[in-house]
């Protein structure tokens, strides 16, 4: 599995520390280094943001660390990435991102190789599992030689397929020394005006690398069409277009110039064929060639075989037996006996706004239970439920709630809580606490008692936290007392005071 | 090059009946990939795997009109992935059927006719009762390695190898019944 290769990769370089949040399509990454690398201290941190200020200390500490996330958690990492693309590293540091087109399973599909441009830092792109192997061990190589943060950019596609995965004795790495340097680490403006050039100049250096390594290669054949691609969309046109020849960019960041020029030259007309945005595509045409990309093939959703060969080959669509009456879909659903359920029956019989938030309960939204009204990302349902009392006053904020998981609430929603507090809020927060993180399959949280490799830990009490914060109005139930639980829910709607309704009860998936 | 897909529901081992067929390739000495099509699936919803197999596989999904086999777990879902089949490819269906959300919530009807349909209109098909044979054997889990034992008789490989895949990757308590509704399912 892609997933597996990627923590393969690490083991293989000698990395030392990994951290993350679980996120599909990454969550297997550092559940595989947990389970099968004893010698990587690996982690779940509350965020990502976390997670990647943790890698970064254990990199300057001096050891290669390793930072995993989905596409919309490096929004959530994207402060530091952009600092500790000036302060430089020390010991390798690996930033995995993984990306889902489709989306699959995500809020959007956003195209993250523009982090790679906009933080300016190298970016790899793996076109299966093995190259996935490959390409984490080599990152790390990459980040100590050139002093800066790589991301590996993987999809849904390379993270969740299998494939035939070579593997590599372990390198010993051992720790670089730590060096006390303020005008490297400490980024107080005089001493980023001094890094921004070293980062510019950095550039320069790394395009060579793409111009001349391995990672990008021209795989000749004939000279009518030529294909510029990356990631799984290699696979797709080496299979559809096996007479053409193929630009394969496996170093999308910075991308590289003389050899794209070269190629260019070489062919009668120039495709691209690239997911998503048309990051390969823009850049060829600001070096002045003509090339035919996003004009043919989609901007929205994963590509497939299919769609590569209709837009390069003009194929028609295969004749295929269609039944000739609409099939009922197999959309997911919330759990028979979910906790969670308990509480949306309620809220749906009182008819309340309910600000949603990220996990499986969102599934809410859907039929039958038809009860959550906005679900944006991680954190967001208590900052918006103020600004709705802020925008429509007290009236508002008794018909209203925000629902968030426990682990969600840990990632993000307790800033928002202290606003709630700090600027006079009245509303309602419900956190909806199934003990674990369960939409992705289950992993531990500060709230869970365990640690990823399974220790005991500390259980954050998160009751105690809100009463910490400011929340005078807390209450801890057990969802499936749905009398109770209706009388607390109108009891704290009513009330115009802040307060937090810890709705507890585990996940009937968790043994 | 051969093009296999499995297609369930959630929970069913879509999954790891796709990894024991990947390993036996190997075990064959093909290159091989596999790629899972899911979205929440752990809710409920539908799983598809799609495994190629051959000298050089670069793909990791089956293009539409390309399936060699297409083995489904369900009824509704086999149907549902039709597109993938080739036109001399063969679906695999268990007649077993798992209502889907919009049929529980009465929006709409599971369609009575599925069978009927796929006997009329797709050439090469067979439609396996698993359930009989799986309570017999006492083991009702394991729907997806009797569904790899009726795959077996169509492809080219050693029954020894399968059992040696199964082995490697079923739970090592369960080896044995395992072994059983392989072969049962061979047979049918």
């Amino acid at each position: 599995m892609g997933n597996e290769a990627v923590a393969r990769g690490a083991l293989e370089a000698g990395c030392r520390v990994a951290a993350g949040y679980p996120g599909t399509p990454s969550t297997e990454i550092l559940e595989t280094v947990a389970h099968t690398a004893p010698e990587i201290q690996a982690q779940w941190s509350p965020n990502e943001k976390v997670a990647l200020e943790v890698a970064m200390g254990a990199a300057l500490a001096g050891a290669r660390s390793m930072a995993v996330m989905k596409h919309v958690g490096l929004n959530v990492a994207a402060d530091p990435l952009f600092t500790f693309s000036y302060t430089g590293v020390n010991g390798g540091l690996v930033i995995i991102n993984a990306d889902d087109p489709g989306p699959w399973s995500s809020q959007n599909e956003q195209d993250n190789r523009h982090y790679a441009r906009a933080a300016k830092v190298p970016m790899l792109e793996p076109a299966d599992p093995e190259e996935a192997r490959a390409m984490t061990r080599m990152a790390f190589d990459l980040s100590e030689q050139y002093d800066c943060p790589v991301i590996v950019r993987i999809t849904t596609r390379i993270a969740h397929s299998r494939g035939i995965v070579h593997m590599h004795t372990p390198q010993e790495i051992s720790l670089k020394p730590f060096v006390r340097d303020p005008r490297k680490y400490v980024m107080i403006p005089m001493h980023a005006r001094l890094r921004h050039p070293v980062v510019e100049s950095r550039l320069d250096a790394l395009r060579d690398v793409s111009n001349t390594s391995d990672l990008n290669r021209i795989e000749w054949g004939g000279r009518t069409r030529g294909i510029i691609c990356d990631s799984v969309a290699y696979q797709y046109v080496r299979e559809v277009c096996p007479a053409d020849s193929v630009l394969k960019i496996a170093m999308v960041w910075p991308l590289p110039d003389v050899l794209i020029s070269e190629f260019a030259e070489a062919v009668d007309q120039l495709w691209v064929v690239e997911e998503l945005d048309p990051f390969i595509e823009n850049y060829v045409k600001a070096m002045g060639y003509a090339v035919t990309g996003k004009t043919r093939l989609p901007v929205t959703g994963e590509l497939t075989p299919d769609i590569v060969d209709q837009a390069l080959n003009d194929r028609p669509q295969t004749e295929v037996p269609v039944y000739p009456d609409s099939l009922p879909a197999r959309p997911p659903k919330l759990c028979k006996h979910c906790p969670h359920s308990y509480v949306f029956e309620i809220l749906r019989n009182l008819d309340l706004t309910v600000i949603g938030d990220i996990g499986c309960y969102t599934l809410a939204a859907l039929e039958p239970l038809n009860a959550m009204h906005t679900q944006t990302c991680m954190g967001a349902s208590i900052g918006m439920l103020l600004g709705i009392e802020k925008a429509r006053g007290p009236q508002a904020a008794e018909r209203t709630v925000a629902v968030i998981g426990d682990s969600t609430f840990i990632h993000s929603g307790i800033t928002p809580l202290i606003d709630m507090i700090y600027n006079r809020g009245a509303g309602t927060v419900i956190v909806l606490d199934n003990r674990t993180t369960a939409m992705t399959g289950h992993q531990e949280n500060p709230a869970s008692g365990k640690t990823l490799s399974g220790d005991p830990a500390p259980e954050l009490d998160i009751e105690q936290l809100a009463r910490a914060v400011g929340v005078k109005r807390t209450v801890t139930l057990d969802p499936k007392d749905t009398a109770e639980l209706r009388r607390v829910i109108e009891r704290e709607t009513a009330s115009q005071e802040p307060s937090v309704i810890i709705a507890r009860r585990k996940c009937i998936l968790k043994k | 090059m051969t093009n296999v897909i499995f297609t369930g529901v959630g929970g069913q081992g879509v999954i790891l009946a796709a990894k024991i067929l990947m390993d036996v390739a190997l075990r064959n000495d093909h290159d091989v990939k596999e790629s899972e099509i899911h979205g929440m699936a752990q809710r409920g919803g539908s799983v598809d795997c799609h495994v190629r197999f051959g000298p050089k596989v670069h793909s990791p999904l089956v293009k539409r009109g390309t399936a060699d086999y297409i083995v489904a777990f369900e009824l509704l879902e086999g149907v549902h992935k039709l597109e993938y089949l080739a036109p001399d490819g063969m679906l695999i269906v268990d007649r077993g059927r798992i209502d889907p959300a919009p049929v529980q919530n009465g929006k709409m009807v599971y369609p009575p006719d599925l069978e009927e349909w796929i006997r009329t209109h797709i050439s090469q098909h067979l439609i396996v009762n698993t359930r009989e044979e799986l309570e017999r054997l006492k083991f009702k889990k394991a729907l997806n390695i009797m569904m790899l034992g009726v795959l077996s008789r169509h492809l080219d490989f050693e029954q020894s190898l399968w059992e040696d895949s199964i082995r490697a990757l079923v739970k090592s308590s369960t080896v044995d019944v395992n072994l059983k509704v392989f072969a049962q399912g061979r047979s049918l």
